[in-house]
Parts: structure tokens; sequence; C-alpha cells
């Protein structure tokens, strides 16, 4: 059961990325990358990391994604215009590169399977493991972060207040 | 018994009651708004119009399904099903009672328990936002935009001050999965205080609860921040354009919403279904009691009858009510019927509550409703949370 | 304390935990205390305040270090070090944000935008360079990282009603979040072979793999390609030029020399630590872009009419040649590396500075034209920007020649002649470039005569970095000894 849900995941993850990059209009791209994150969530929840599968939901498709279809249905982006065509040059070289790309990557994806990699459901990242991770061994970067959220909410502060 | 064939029955069971909730809650809620404005409210169809909420649900389905020309058809149409596919999943994490045997079969009254159940009911509400959002923008109309925009930018905000409310007594039940935050408010200080939340020791979370409430508003577009649908500026918000059907499912979503954060409510701070003060000091006659003197009362009118037809009605009331008292008595039923009854009656009451404020209070202006939530709510929410925060970890060394 | 936050971890903790605390505190003074635009430079004595207090505590570690005979202090289990490199770089950050600071208030004013937020910025941006030079972690370099980072693309788009601001803003926030794209798929895939986030581990983890094994390579390539970025190394440089000219330019001073000596803290973390089994594989990857770097650095430099774009050119030429000590290799190299960092601070700041100063109302000064006739209308710049250009082109007496001989000394040391062939080619050709400035500045006739915008401040910090310029120059032994402190056992 577990790996068929894992293809049936991994694929729609495929596709809605690729759907990412190919649809014209902002607000559908925006719909796409909502079923990639969703379809990860699902991912993770195979691995048996239930509390990130949740963040993964809350953080990215309930938060950030709903301010990106915030702000392309607030400026109301309409569809691109003139498609920019890519060249015959650009074809020649970018299709061939791509494909490389992608077999060298699966070659060494392949290649690394590291010992001891886990099974489905075997990993158990509850609330409780994550939070104890956070205070101790990542406790550093963890309260770090709080000021880096500070300064991007300093930043759009700046950039964007008209009288400061 | 095989799993499949129980989470089936149980889906069905809940599927069937929470239609009917859905569907009679409309009519509660006209019924007391008109009774709040001392009108009649429906009354034609069946008696006290009882039977108006099978009237709409027959109009909403036989009218024209109508698609405007100019919209983004298939959002148009994703939009009302995504609203009602999330309202109605979220409900499948809610526990209403205990584990129960039912001819020999033991199991839990819920569909099923996470491990994470609050987050998943956070996670949904923050998915919900999509359904009204596309539907405002995919409507291709300025007011369903406006509406959609309202709507976007009013759940993103509200939805901050809502979470942090459920964190605080998340910190003194010190777990995610719904059922044992309920487990952990069993129990009664000095033998009669229930141990819910809202009372719970080092800190009883009462203004987190009102928090929460007030959130709870804003996230399922109730008045008094029911901008996103505000009639004298919007026409109808980001369901202008729909009808039939789609529209019933936007219906459908909200009231399906409400019904699902007044129970999370419950479970959260007003101990789910723990009666609120012992057996021992006879809280198992609580519900009999409530129905008999329904049905003495139904009765006493139906022998008085101040119209004619209450002649035959409230008799017929008045022996539905007699029968549930007699149920209530059964010590059988009665280790079913009790938790179900304090989880619904609590449940209820809130919802009694959303639709009392509807009645009495005014729509807030939309810059007040941010600066509310941003410059008032937020801080209080966030202070609370640092104060549960400290007294839990004081209490606990 | 607790088992949490222990004695240790807050010692080793301080420096970066006191700019943090005083650059939010900057925020609520500048809110409450100084509401005036005429008071904010009172901002600027707040900022020296912090400063000190870091310095103290950057003194206390280096005579903990010292006194108890260690090599370094880790903390946080393993996430942060306190060791003579981490010290060494800090004392360099901290004098840039000095000197930054002192220069900014007058520029701000002409510019209409002083406001007390910079001075945060500038603390914050401090304080993720700490996280950077002294963290010992993927996670919380990679957090210091972007806090240098994203406090650099707000006060690149400070100027909000100039367009060039904003254009190099954008510009360098998409290029620098792409960067770390690569630079954190490099880290997941590191954390990925080794199954933990901490750069000893790693390495263990690269050691024990054979160095062109297809995992380890794709770490290594993915995470040179996300540093190269960061410190403008050819072909990821696109990036500078335009940054450095849009960008105010007391910003481009503290981004050119601030944080590129950060990303070079970094970078010598990044391959001294996990990378150093892999040195057969990077190294011609590194010699390539050194000398790419230096090519396109300096002959971009040549056609250059705008300083800020010259000096952005140059720039990249130098971190070819700062890459070079690395290539060595050696304990020279290393020596070498902290060197040219922290003579590059100065002279290169030195440099920012007097264009900071030709800045006047109504006149932008950033054009080579505008230096013209400087020597008449205010010669003590003149001279100062002389001492700062030929210590650029590496001649002595100045300090750029220290830097420049350690560099090339290495690279002879180890063996690498015809790449030392070819850096010293290019000392030629930057001193063409260099002394376009200079003639422009002593021979050509003025061009306007407005006098130059000097404050206080400005007279102090040109003073300050042309003496050092001069100093490690003429006497580089005490600052020679503090590189070797700073090498990394």
């Amino acid at each position: 059961m577990d790996p068929i849900l894992f293809f049936i995941f991994a694929a729609v993850a495929v596709i809605c990325a690729i759907s990412l990059i190919v649809q014209k209009h902002p607000i559908k791209s925006a719909l796409s990358l909502i079923g990639v994150m969703g379809s990860l969530a699902i991912l993770y929840l195979l691995l048996g990391a239930e509390f990130i599968a949740a963040a993964q939901l809350i953080v990215y498709a309930g938060a950030i994604m709903v301010l990106f279809v915030f702000v392309i249905m607030l400026l109301n982006a309409g569809e691109e215009k003139s498609p920019a065509r890519p060249s015959w040059f650009a074809k020649l070289l970018g299709i061939p590169l791509m494909i490389a790309l992608l077999g060298i990557l699966s070659y060494v994806i392949q290649r690394a399977a590291p010992e001891g990699s886990l099974a489905f459901g075997e990993y158990t990242g509850g609330a409780r493991e994550v939070g104890r991770a956070l205070f101790t061994t990542y406790l550093l970067p963890f309260e770090i972060t709080s000021v880096l959220i500070l300064i991007a909410i300093l930043g759009a502060v700046v950039l964007a207040k008209k009288e400061l | 018994m095989n799993f499949f064939l129980l989470s089936l029955i149980k889906v069905g069971l809940v599927a069937a009651v929470l239609m009917t909730t859905l569907a009679y809650l409309q009519w509660v809620e006209r019924k007391v708004i008109a009774h709040i404005q001392l009108r009649v409210g429906p009354s034609r169809v069946g008696p006290h119009g009882l039977l108006q909420p099978l009237a709409d649900v027959i109009k909403l389905i036989t009218k024209e399904d109508l698609i405007p020309a100019h919209v983004n058809k298939f959002f148009y149409l994703m939009a009302p099903i995504l609203a009602v596919a999330l309202a109605l999943t979220s409900i499948s994490v809610i526990p209403f009672g205990p584990q129960i045997n039912v001819f020999g079969v033991e199991t839990y009254m819920q569909l099923t328990d996470l491990n994470i159940g609050v987050l998943v009911l956070l996670a949904i509400s923050g998915l919900s936002v999509y359904g009204i959002a596309l539907a405002g923008w995919a409507s291709n109309n300025k007011y369903a935009l406006l509406g959609g925009l309202r709507a976007s930018a009013q759940m993103i905000s509200y939805e901050l001050p809502l979470a942090l409310a459920i964190a605080s007594p998340l910190l003194l039940h010190n777990s995610l999965s719904l059922r044992e935050i309920v487990n952990a408010q069993d129990g009664y200080y000095f033998g009669f205080l229930a141990r819910w939340a809202i009372f719970q020791m080092p800190m009883p979370q009462i203004f987190a609860f009102i928090l929460f409430m007030i959130g709870a508003f804003a996230e399922t577009n109730r008045i008094p921040f029911d901008l996103p649908e505000a009639e004298n500026e919007l026409v109808a918000g980001f369901h202008t354009e729909y009808s039939s059907m789609k529209f019933a499912a936007f219906f459908m979503a909200e009231y399906a919403n409400m019904i699902t954060i007044c129970a999370l409510a419950t479970i959260l701070f007003l101990g789910g279904w723990h009666p609120p003060f012992p057996v021992e000091l006879g809280s198992g006659y609580v519900p009999s009691a409530i129905f008999g003197m329904a049905a003495a009362i139904a009765l006493f009118h139906g022998l008085n009858p101040a119209r004619p037809k209450d002649r035959f009605t409230l008799p017929v009331f008045a022996i539905a009510f007699f029968g549930l008292a007699i149920a209530f008595a059964i010590p059988v039923l009665n280790s079913i019927l009790l938790p179900l009854f304090w989880f619904a009656s609590k449940t209820g009451f809130l919802l009694f509550l959303f639709i009392w404020v509807r009645g009495t209070l005014p729509r807030f202006r939309y810059d007040q409703l941010m600066r509310f939530a941003w410059a008032w709510l937020f801080p209080v929410s966030v202070v609370h949370l640092f104060a549960t925060g400290l007294l839990v970890a004081l209490y606990s060394n | 304390m607790s088992q949490f936050y222990t004695q240790t971890d807050h010692f080793v903790l301080l420096p970066g935990l006191l700019l943090t605390l005083f650059g939010c505190a900057t925020l609520l003074f500048d809110f409450w205390l100084v509401p005036e635009a005429r008071y904010k430079k009172l901002l600027v004595g707040w900022l020296i305040a912090a400063e000190a207090f870091t310095g103290a505590s950057l003194y206390r570690h280096t005579t903990y270090l010292a006194d108890n005979g260690l090599t370094e202090l880790v903390a946080f289990r393993g996430s942060l070090v306190m060791d003579g490199f981490s010290i060494f770089f800090n004392w360099v950050f901290l004098a840039t944000a000095v000197i930054v600071a002192l220069i900014s208030y007058r520029y701000l004013e002409i510019e209409g935008e002083h406001h007390g937020e910079y001075y945060g910025l500038i603390l914050l941006a401090q304080s993720g360079m700490f996280f950077l030079a002294a963290g010992t972690d993927l996670v919380t370099i990679f957090v210091g990282l972007e806090l240098m980072a994203i406090s650099f693309y707000v006060m690149v788009g400070f100027l909000r009603a100039d367009r060039r601001s904003n254009e190099a803003a954008m510009k360098y926030l998409l290029l620098g979040a792409f960067s770390s794209g690569f630079l954190v798929y490099g880290f997941s895939v590191m954390y990925g072979m080794s199954g933990s986030t901490r750069l000893s581990d790693i390495a263990a983890s690269f050691a024990a793999r054979d160095p062109w094994d297809p995992i380890a390579f794709l770490a290594l390539a993915t995470t040179v390609v996300g540093l190269l970025f960061k410190i403008s190394a050819v072909p990821f440089h696109m990036w500078a030029p335009d940054a450095y000219e849009g960008a105010p330019t007391t910003v481009t001073a503290f981004l050119s020399v601030g944080s590129k000596a950060a990303s070079f803290a970094f970078l010598m973390r990044i391959f001294l630590g996990p990378l150093a089994a892999s040195r057969e594989v990077w190294e011609p990857i590194l010699i390539g872009v050194a000398i790419l770097s230096m090519t396109v650095g300096n002959l971009a430099a040549i056609s250059q009419t705008n300083v800020k774009r010259l000096l952005a050119y140059s720039s990249i030429s130098h971190a070819g040649y700062i890459l070079l000590g690395l290539i060595a290799g050696n304990d020279t190299g290393l020596k070498g590396v902290a060197i040219y960092v922290l003579v590059y601070t100065f002279m290169n700041l030195g440099a920012f500075l007097v264009i900071v100063a030709l800045r006047r109302e109504n006149i932008i000064g950033e054009d080579v034209e505008d230096l013209a006739g400087l020597m008449h209308r205010g010669p003590g710049y003149a001279i100062l920007m002389l001492i700062f250009m030929l210590s650029l082109a590496g001649i002595p007496p100045t300090a750029g020649f220290i830097g420049k001989y350690y560099i090339f000394l290495s690279l002879m040391q180890t063996g690498h002649y015809l790449v030392a062939v070819a850096a010293a080619l290019y000392v030629a050709v930057a001193i063409y470039y260099y002394f376009r400035i200079v003639r422009s500045m002593f021979v050509s006739d003025v061009s306007e005569p407005t006098p130059l915008a000097a404050s206080l401040g400005m007279r102090v910090a040109v003073a300050v970095s042309a003496g050092l310029t001069l100093a490690i120059g003429l006497y580089p032994e005490p600052f020679l000894q503090m590189a070797q402190t700073s090498l990394i056992r």
C-alpha cells in the first residue's frame, strides 16, 4: 500500500511541478505549487514524519501560498502576454543538458542509496521529537531564525512604508 | 469487527448526523434571529417550519444551474467543491465521546484519532481560504474579487491569534491528539469544579477561550466579521456569481466550519464530553430532567393551545421529549448517550452564541477589523501564550 | 544556567548576542528617544557603544583562549566555536561596521533617507557575519548567512526614492536567493551523506569517501557554486557591479568589504573543514575560477567610467587573489588570506570613503570625471585616495603589497608557478586602471568646484583607514601575528 501511495503522490508532485513552470497564468502556477506542497506533505506522512507533514501544510500551503495567491489576486496579474519563444540555440543546448543533468542526478542518487536508509513509516517524527531536537541540537540556529524573521519584517517595513 | 466495515458505518452515521445538523442549524438560526427581532420566523412548511430545511434543499437542487459566460470555468467549479470538501473533512478527527461498547464491539466515538489532530484541523482551516479566494477570483466580477480578497486577508490575519489561542491550552494538556486532550480534562477540583481547560490550574484558559471564539467568528466569516459578504458594499461578496447547488456548497461549508470550530472549542476548552459536575452530584440525571421538563412544558402548552394547530403538534413533541428522557434514564444507553449529550449541548451552546451575536452585533468596518486583529488580538494572544508557558513551567517544577 | 544554555554557550555566543540585542534595541531607541531627524546621528554613538561592548567580549575571548592554552572552545553542542579564526574575522567585521557607521550619517542626510533602522540593520548584519565566521554547523552558518544577506538586501534598497537603488536591491535579492538555493542544495546533500549538520561529522564523511564519489562530488559542486556566488567570483559575479553601483555608497562600502570578508570566512570554514579531504577535486576548479576572476575583474575595470562599478570589478579581481591563498593552502597561504582580507578591508573602505565624500547636495559624484582636480579642491582627500589606490594596486610600502606578497610567496612555496605568473601579470593591468583615477585627481582640471561633504565622522574614518593601510604596509609584524593566530587548526 505504501509504495503505491508513494508513487501516486510522487507523480502528482512532479506533474504539479512541471505544470508550475509551464502554466502561463500566475494563479495557475501558484495553485500548481500548492499541489506540490500538498503531495510533499503526504510523502512526509508516508515516511512517518507526521508533524513535519502537518507543518508543511500549515506553513507552506496554508500561509505562504495564500499570500502568493492573495498578491496575485490583488495585482490582478493576467496571463503572460507574449510568451518568450526560446531560441533554437537554447533548445539545442538546453534539452541535452537537462537530460544529462537528470541522468547524472539519477545515477548519483542510485549509486548513493546510503546504508541504513529508512523504510516507510519507520521514522517517528512527532511534535515531541521535533521539539526536543529544536531545543537541544538545533537550539542556536532555531533562536537565530527568530532574528532572521525580525529582519525580514524590518526590511518589509523599511522598503514599503511611505513615511518612516 | 472488520476495520473497514466499522469505519464505513461510523462514516455513514457521522455524515447523516452532520448533514441533518447542517440543514437544521439554518432553521434554528432563522428561528432564533426571528425571536430576537420579535418575529415568528419560518412557520409555513410543516409544524413550526420544521420542514423548511427540506424545502430549501429541494429548491436549491432543482434550481437552474447557471454558469456565467465570463468566468474561469475550471476554478469557478473547483472553488465550491474545495470549500465544502475541506469543511467536511475536518469533522473526521473530532472525537464526540469516549470508547463505547455497542453489541460487543469496542470503538471510539470518533472517525480517526491522529497524534496531530489539532494540527490537521489548523491545516484544513488554513487551506479552506483557497475555496473562497478562488471563488472570488474565478468569478471575474469585481464584487466577488473584493470579497475574495477580503476573505483571504481576514482569514490569514485571524488565523494567527486563533492558532496562538489553541497553543496555550495545548501547553496544559501536553498533547496534540484531540482524544488525549479531552482525557486530560477529566476530573474535578474540590470534588465539584470540573478540570476543564477554562478552569484548569495553573493557568485557567478563560482568556484563551475568549480569544479563540473571537478568532473563530472571523475564521468562519460570521457577523461581526462578515466583511467578505457585506451585502451593502459587495452584493454577496465572493459567492455573488454562484447559484443553486454551488451556492449551497458555500453555504454548507460555512455552517460545517461553524460546527467544527465549536466542537474544537468544546474539546480544547470545555472538557469535551465530560459533564460540568461529577456523576456523584447527579450530573447523570440532568438530561433526563431537562427532557422531562421540556415534555411537561410542551404538554402544558398543548393542553392550553395559543394557536389551533398547537393542540396536535405540541403533544407530539411532548411524547418525543418524554421518550428521550426515558432513554437517558436507561443504564445501558446511558453510557453512550450521556457523553454525546454533554458534547452536543456544549457545542450547541457555542453555536447558539454564534447566532445570538449575529442577531445583536453590527458589522465592523474593514480597517477596524484589521487593526483589531494585528494591534490588539495578536499581541494579547502572544502575551497570553507566554504567561501560560511560564506558569506551566513554574508549576511543573 | 540550564542544560540547554550553559555558561560556555553564553560566553561563546556573547558577541553575537550583544550585536543582536543592540541591533533590536536600536530600533526601539530610534522609535522612542530620537524621533526627530536631526538627532538621528546620536545613533552613531549608540552603535559605537554596541561595538565597544562587542569588542570587549572579543577581547575576553582572546585572553580566555590564551590564558587557558586552548585553541578553540566549542559551544551549543558543536554549533558554534570560538577560535582564533572567528575572533580575527570578527575584529574585521567590527572595524568595518564602525567605519561604515561613521561615514553614513552625513551621506544619508544628504540623500534624505536618514532613518534609525539603518544602524539597526548594520548591527544585525554584523551579527549574521558573526555566525558565519563562528558557526560550525550547516544550519547555523546558513541562518547566519541569510541574516547578513537579508540585512544587505534591505540596505541596498535603502534609498527608496532612487530607482537605481531599487533595481540594485531587486537584482541582488534575486541572485542572492538563487545562489542560496544552490548552497542549500549542497548542504542538503552533505546532510544526506553524513546524517549530521556538524561540519566535523561531514568532514569525516567526506574523508571516508573517494573524493570522486558521485554524491560527494554533487555536494561539493553545488556548495562551491553557492559559495562562489557569495564572494562574487567569476563566473558568478554578474550581480556585483549592478548591486554595487545602485546601492547607497556607504552600503556599497559595507557590502564590498564586510559581506565579502564574511563570505570568505564562511568559504574557508567549508573548504578547510568538510571539503578538506577533496582538495584534489576543488583545487583545479578554484584555480580556474581565480584566474577567470582576475581576468574578468581587471579587464572589465579598465573600461568603467563609474568609480563604484570600477571598484566592483576590482573587488572581483581581489576575490581572485584571495582564492589563490586558499589554493596554495599551506600556512603561509592561509595567513596570506587573513592578512589580505584585513588589508583589503581598510584600503577598499578608504576608497569608498572618498567617493562618499564626493556625494554632495545635487551632485552624485560617482564618475571618474567627478574626481577631476580633486588635488586642488581637497588635497587631503586626494593624497589619501592616492594611498588607497597604491595599496589596491599592491605597490609598496602600502598594505596591499604585504597581502599580495604572502599570497605570491605561498604560491611559490607550493609550486604553483604558472598561477603566480598570471596573477603577477594582472597586477600590471590593475595598476593601469587605478592610475586612471589618480591621473584624473592630480592632472585634470577642476570640473566643478563645490567643496567636499566632510563631517567629523568622515574625517575620523578616513584617518583610521589611511593610517592602518600605511601602518600594515610599514610595520606588518603585529598584524602578521594576529593573522598567525587566526589559522584553523
